[in-house]
């Protein structure tokens, strides 16, 4: 059987070195993975990689058969972050992920398809029609709704007569779960947002949060607030497929990922059910309709 | 200019409204607007026993219009939770209601439900809530460019300055939240509360939702927890709060504090004069879910303010007995000029 099931990488989230990032992609380009994300989702001040950067990046990916797609900032205040935003999406040479409606507004304006992340809240083949008007080509499921949700909705979007629109399902990796006005790990840091040192720069897969009891519970990642446990719902891959979503989205907080990734390039080509984890903290409740951090079986 | 225009005009004082005696304590208070929500997941204050039915919502309208004051207030209603699959009809429902009623504004955050109500009801009067998480001109835009809304309310998460900025350039009226519990996370892009609890404002219209809430007396003091986890344990002689993901005391490294933030309350008295130069059309007092003492009381001294402001424009000062009375009103008794004040980020 032909493989149909997409592997693709999400924006690296966390604030890696120049070289790390340069590094990572080196050996993304030879992994498994077909499809790429990139640039700075989280926070503008991180600027180790400029624009030009993303896009040598993104043509190196290009060249080894990979497909590239550009991502935009999530929570936008400043204007400066505004016009960066209209830049990724005039780039003129790769699709680009819209993180907000910013980005929406700016790409259907000209006309161009667009994909829609993990942080666009679509809830509904309704929201999803409205913008399928506008160019909606790809979107990546909100990672709080379940498997049973995004059946109904997959069943509405062929009643409201729309074959054409892709879907993405967040598989693996830490949950994005919160942006903010404030840097989290500034105040881990005793430092004020606007002279954070870059410190997140310390922490290369953020900084584990948990209860007094020493339950896991968030990861700070700067102004975002990920979930403490690793989501895997890559086990799942065939029921998604019977449903017609089209790529797994792996969300990687070490080089790791790539293994990851590998493992479950594997299990779809064997049709086997998957790999499930290796033993780090995880969490699976969101797709089984529950509590995103619950780990069902 | 839009700017220009606005500042020839007051700013409108927006208030809150969980139930029938709340909305009259705000509208003889002197509130300007009143919104409100149905009594169901179509709004983002889904608290048993809150909310209108329509019975309740027609008296609301009938109480804001016919006000005993002689002055017009309007009625606003909350629409603004995230359409389900599971259920869509019932938000298509809602802002039938709405348009039924002739209310002064539908309040919506989905997409589907402001191209819906744009297309089926053109002459419906839309605000853009906060649960969009529209921060920037361009996404301001996209909202006016495709349902036509006339105002939006912006996150708790942009600096005065944002604020001032973006005033300039917006396409609509903005509202900004005044006074009331502080949400440290953009609306509408937080689901801390779904992780722990299965549901969020974007999926249930409720946050930390009653029912995971656990408070138990123990040999180490109050414990709150939500979905099992404890959030906070406090002292006899502390004030146990309730237990919101964003307010509780988490260990971080080998620290335990209040890592994301302090149990505090919003309050911008003080910005009274910057956000009405900057062209902002509204303010915004937070609480659907307070009692009607509470809501009068807030309002009444809101009113007051921004009545000294209207006539001492050059020579506005916060009076002590305006800022105990809200401190004491406060979360933890504690305000802060919050994200709009850049030390705090």
């Amino acid at each position: 059987m032909e493989k149909t099931m997409q592997i693709t990488l999400g924006p690296l989230l966390f604030f890696w070195p120049k070289n790390e990032v340069i590094s990572f992609y080196e050996k993304v380009a030879e992994s498994s993975i077909d499809r790429v994300y990139l640039g700075e989702v989280v926070c503008s001040k991180r600027r180790e990689l400029k624009l030009g950067d993303w896009l040598t990046i993104a043509k190196l990916l290009q060249a080894k058969g990979k497909e590239a797609i550009l991502s935009t900032l999530t929570l936008i205040e400043a204007e400066s972050e505004l016009a960066q935003v209209s830049k990724v999406c005039e780039n003129g040479d790769f699709s680009v992920e819209a993180n907000d409606m910013a980005a929406v507004h700016y790409l259907s304006k000209v006309g161009i398809p667009f994909i829609t992340g993990p942080s666009v809240n679509l809830y509904s083949a309704e929201a999803l029609q409205v913008l399928h008007r506008t160019g909606l080509k790809r979107w990546v499921l909100p990672v709080e709704l379940s498997f049973d949700h995004l059946k109904m909705i997959m069943n509405r979007l062929k009643e409201l007569g729309i074959h054409d629109l892709e879907t993405e399902v967040f598989s693996y990796g830490y949950l994005p779960l919160a942006y903010s006005a404030r840097c989290f790990t500034a105040r881990t840091h005793e430092l004020s947002k606007d002279s954070c040192e870059f410190s997140c720069i310390k922490s290369s897969a953020g900084i584990p949060l948990a209860t007094q009891e020493g339950d896991a519970l968030f990861t700070i990642n700067g102004i975002q607030t990920l979930s403490g446990s690793c989501h895997n719902i890559m086990d799942q891959w065939q029921a998604m497929e019977s449903i017609g979503v089209k790529a797994m989205r792996l969300s990687g907080h070490s080089e790791d990922v790539l293994k990851t990734a590998k493992d479950l390039a594997l299990a779809i080509g064997a049709m086997e059910k998957g790999y499930s984890g290796k033993g780090e903290l995880e969490c699976n409740g969101y797709w089984l309709g529950k509590e995103g951090i619950k780990k069902a079986y | 200019m839009l700017r220009e225009k606005l500042l020839d005009n007051s700013m409108e004082l927006v208030c809150p409204a969980g139930n029938l005696p709340s909305l009259k304590a705000a509208v003889d208070n002197g509130a300007d607007a009143v919104y409100i929500g149905f009594r169901d997941e179509t709004n983002a204050r889904h608290f048993a026993g809150l909310n209108f039915s329509d019975q309740r919502a027609m008296k609301a309208l009938d109480y804001v219009h016919k006000n005993p004051r002689g002055k017009k207030v309007r009625l606003f209603v909350a629409v603004n939770t995230y359409a389900q699959a599971t259920n869509w009809s019932r938000w298509k429902k809602a802002v039938d209601m709405c348009a039924d009623f002739g209310v002064d504004a539908l309040i919506a955050a989905d997409i589907s439900v402001l191209d819906y109500a744009s297309k089926r009801y053109p002459d419906l009067n839309l605000h853009l809530s906060v649960q969009a998480s529209a921060t920037n001109q361009a996404s301001l835009s996209f909202y006016h460019d495709h349902f036509g809304i006339k105002r939006a309310v912006l996150p708790r998460v942009l600096s005065l300055k944002q604020v001032e900025r973006l005033a300039q350039k917006s396409p609509v009226e903005l509202e900004v939240f005044a006074f009331g519990s502080l949400c440290i996370m953009a609306e509408g892009r937080c689901i801390l509360s779904s992780y722990v609890t299965g549901e969020s404002p974007n999926t249930a219209g409720a946050c930390s939702p009653a029912s995971a809430v656990r408070w138990q007396t123990t040999a180490n003091g109050m414990e709150t927890r939500l979905g099992g986890l404890l959030i906070d344990r406090f002292d006899n002689n502390e004030q146990a709060g309730y237990p919101t993901l964003c307010k509780g005391r988490f260990r971080v490294n080998d620290t335990v504090s209040h890592a994301i933030e302090e149990p505090t309350s919003l309050n911008t008295l003080d910005l009274i004069p910057q956000l009405h130069q900057a062209g902002i059309s509204a303010v915004k007092i937070e609480g659907r879910q307070r009692s009607p003492a509470y809501v009068a009381e807030v309002v009444r001294i809101w009113r007051e303010a921004l009545d000294h402001y209207q006539e001492n424009p050059g020579s506005f000062m916060t009076n002590e007995r305006w800022m105990s009375g809200l401190s004491r009103l406060s979360e933890g008794s504690q305000t802060t000029l919050g994200a709009y004040n850049r030390p705090w980020q």
